[in-house]
């Protein structure tokens, strides 16, 4: 935590009175801790991105192409007439305001600019000057607004608060998916060279060597190897974790910080320890090394070049189907964009499970399974050995991720592998899970350090929700099913809710799972000694 | 560029005070760069974790797991921020000189 960061008393004062100037007249401050920092001029040229120079957002002259105002009002028109929702989300909303108060931006920060109604009204305004008659001719009146750099700053700085979670969207009468609004101003920002550090420079990483951490081919070796380690020591059991193996059945795919990161680690263990369990035939890539997808974040563009690679990856290793982890704004691509991106996947089968029988029709256009339906489908056909009492240390709560909850509608598996791994299982209040579930505020990039504040502000509704488990019930975990999630909400929980730790699904299926020829077990997976012994065993 | 100062050497970094060029790195550098963590002297236990991460990066192109740095160094997870305070992969990396890792992280 940066020294500068304000203290949860005073960051908890929020003003919520409207700005005395009309909304047109007030201008962003570029305050430090509430704005990621500039893309590094390297990886915009890498990527082959427009106007790569040195410049941060504080900076008065942006440095933005000469023609700027033409590049922006083109792509304007582009993206109108290619996607119909953009045009449908700039003309039909009615400004009745259920949305202002559902976004955790707002509720964090009051600056009445993170209600998505008028977050939204930034660029409308411009659609509406430069795209529709009444706009044209009438102008203020009309509600509509010259484009100039300073509505460019205005843009980079609400449409990079906003974490494209979606949750304005479910109490839109209309159906406004907010977030592909900002993903649209992110795209016309980035025609013009306005993009972040943490966005860029992941996917840079991504396109160079497969993963957003920049871990090559032989450093993903190493990490899993130290895991297959680490889990003999821990199990006494030796399992396999093939990568590139060709003619494996299943293709399985993590987020990258699945093997580099802590709490994240403690869930890659859990999924060896899985697979080795049941027998699965599957192999990781270290070409595809990488489920998120930061070029969402981006432009749509992005987010296809890296979706692709899932898919070419899966190709040449001539897998029947594709298996994914707990990650988040993968499940967003690859359910809602990647069929028209780079689909269809009719090369690879409809994915079945080898050991139920089950077949995945949810999947028949993606051909990919989310860790939990596979797991929770295991469970239901009594093909796991579980031991719950091994998680009694933990009282457990659940964090719906945004993306798997509101982009895959992703709500029951993850609680129902939790009620079978854990004894003690609370939920947080109804309004901020499930398909209400807040934001950890750090999503769709915003999760540098140098943007603290915003992510604290922007978080405060979750930790408030964890805080009201911890107090009442004891919880001490927060489970969730996102990399991002894992990141981030240690940071944000430390600042709100001390005393509550992150960790991962198949962290606690991990502890729970009981194996062939496993030693008896002293600790749990982060090696934290297990509370008490129970011979008590759940098949 | 941004540029860090101390002791009239002048290091060009990037925005969070890494070392813009990873070559660049020797003991001096970690030294010199010790204040910006809050650390007032690097102590045995500083120098073995930032030479294991030092030599990982060279061998691997990146910094080893957080897991891994425990592991091999036999610093818990809560000892490594009492010695690097932002942590093994913010303090520690900066010190060896690192970039900053960048993701889901």
């Amino acid at each position: 935590m940066p020294e500068a960061t304000p203290k949860p008393e005073e960051l908890v004062q929020i003003n919520y009175d409207p700005h005395e100037k009309d909304w047109r007249k007030t201008r962003p401050e570029f305050r430090k801790g509430t704005f990621c920092h500039a893309a590094l001029p390297k990886d915009v040229k890498y990527l082959g991105l427009p106007n790569p120079r040195d410049w941060q957002p504080p900076d008065v002259d942006w440095k933005l192409p000469p023609n700027w105002k033409e590049i922006i009002l083109q792509g304007m028109k582009e993206r109108l007439e290619k996607f119909r929702s953009f045009r449908l989300f700039m003309d039909i909303c009615v400004r009745c305001g259920a949305c202002a108060d559902k976004c955790q931006f707002f509720l964090g920060s009051g600056d009445p600019k993170n209600m998505p109604v008028l977050r939204a009204e930034l660029i409308r305004s411009v659609y509406r000057r430069y795209f529709t008659t009444t706009g044209k001719l009438f102008r203020g009146l009309a509600g509509a607004r010259d484009l100039t750099e300073d509505v460019i700053k205005e843009w980079f700085y609400y449409f990079y608060q906003c974490s494209e979670c979606r949750r304005c969207s479910v109490f839109c009468p209309f159906g406004i998916d907010t977030a592909e609004i900002t993903m649209m101003v992110r795209e016309l920002l980035n025609l013009v060279g306005v993009n972040t550090n943490w966005v860029i420079g992941p996917v840079a990483n991504c396109y160079r060597v497969g993963n957003h951490l920049g871990i090559q081919p032989h450093g993903f070796k190493d990490s899993i190897d130290f895991a297959v380690d680490d889990l003999e020591e821990i199990t006494g059991v030796r399992v396999e974790a093939p990568i590139n193996r060709k003619g494996a059945e299943v293709l399985f795919i993590v987020p990258s910080a699945d093997y580099f990161a802590t709490p994240h680690y403690y869930t890659l263990l859990g999924y060896l320890m899985l697979f080795h369990e049941i027998g699965l035939d599957y192999t990781f890539s270290a070409y595809a090394a990488e489920g998120g997808n930061f070029g969402l974040f981006s432009s749509h563009e992005l987010a296809k070049r890296l979706n692709a690679k899932m898919y070419a990856e899966a190709k040449r290793l001539k897998v029947k189907w594709i298996l994914g982890g707990e990650c988040g704004h993968m499940w967003r691509v690859v359910n809602q964009y990647m069929d028209t991106m780079n689909g269809p996947a009719d090369f690879l089968e409809v994915p079945v499970s080898p050991f139920t029988g089950t077949r995945f029709e949810n999947t028949r256009s993606t051909k990919m399974v989310h860790i939990c339906e596979f797991t929770s489908d295991l469970i239901y056909h009594n093909k796991l050995r579980l031991n719950p009492s091994r998680n009694d240390h933990w009282k457990v709560t659940f964090h719906d991720s945004c993306n798997p909850a509101r982009g895959m509608g992703l709500l029951e598996e993850p609680r129902y592998i939790l009620r079978k791994v854990c004894n003690h299982f609370h939920e947080m209040p109804e309004n901020t899970i499930r398909e209400q579930t807040f934001c950890c505020g750090s999503g769709a990039g915003l999760g540098s350090d140098e943007n603290i504040e915003a992510r604290l502000r922007g978080g405060l509704p979750r930790a408030n929700a964890v805080k009201y488990v911890r107090d009442k019930h004891g919880v001490n975990l927060l489970t969730c099913i996102c990399a991002i999630d894992k990141a981030t909400l240690p940071t944000l929980l430390e600042y709100w809710t001390p005393g509550v730790d992150v960790g991962g699904i198949h962290e606690l299926l991990g502890n729970a799972l009981i194996m062939k020829g496993e030693k008896e077990r002293t600790t749990d997976l982060r090696g934290q000694p297990l509370q008490q012994k129970s011979e008590a065993v759940h098949a | 560029m941004p540029s860090y100062e101390c002791e009239g050497r002048t290091y060009d970094v990037d925005e969070d005070g890494f070392l813009q060029d990873p070559g660049l790195w020797n003991e001096d550098v970690a030294k010199d760069f010790r204040g910006t963590e809050g650390i007032t002297e690097l102590t045995p236990d500083h120098w073995k974790v930032i030479h294991y991460i030092r030599d990982y990066y060279l061998q691997f192109g990146i910094a080893p797991m957080v897991r891994k740095v425990c592991k091999q160094t036999g610093f818990s997870l809560k000892e490594i921020y009492q010695l690097f305070p932002s942590g093994p992969a913010k303090g520690a990396c900066k010190l060896a000189g690192l970039p900053k890792p960048t993701g889901c992280v």
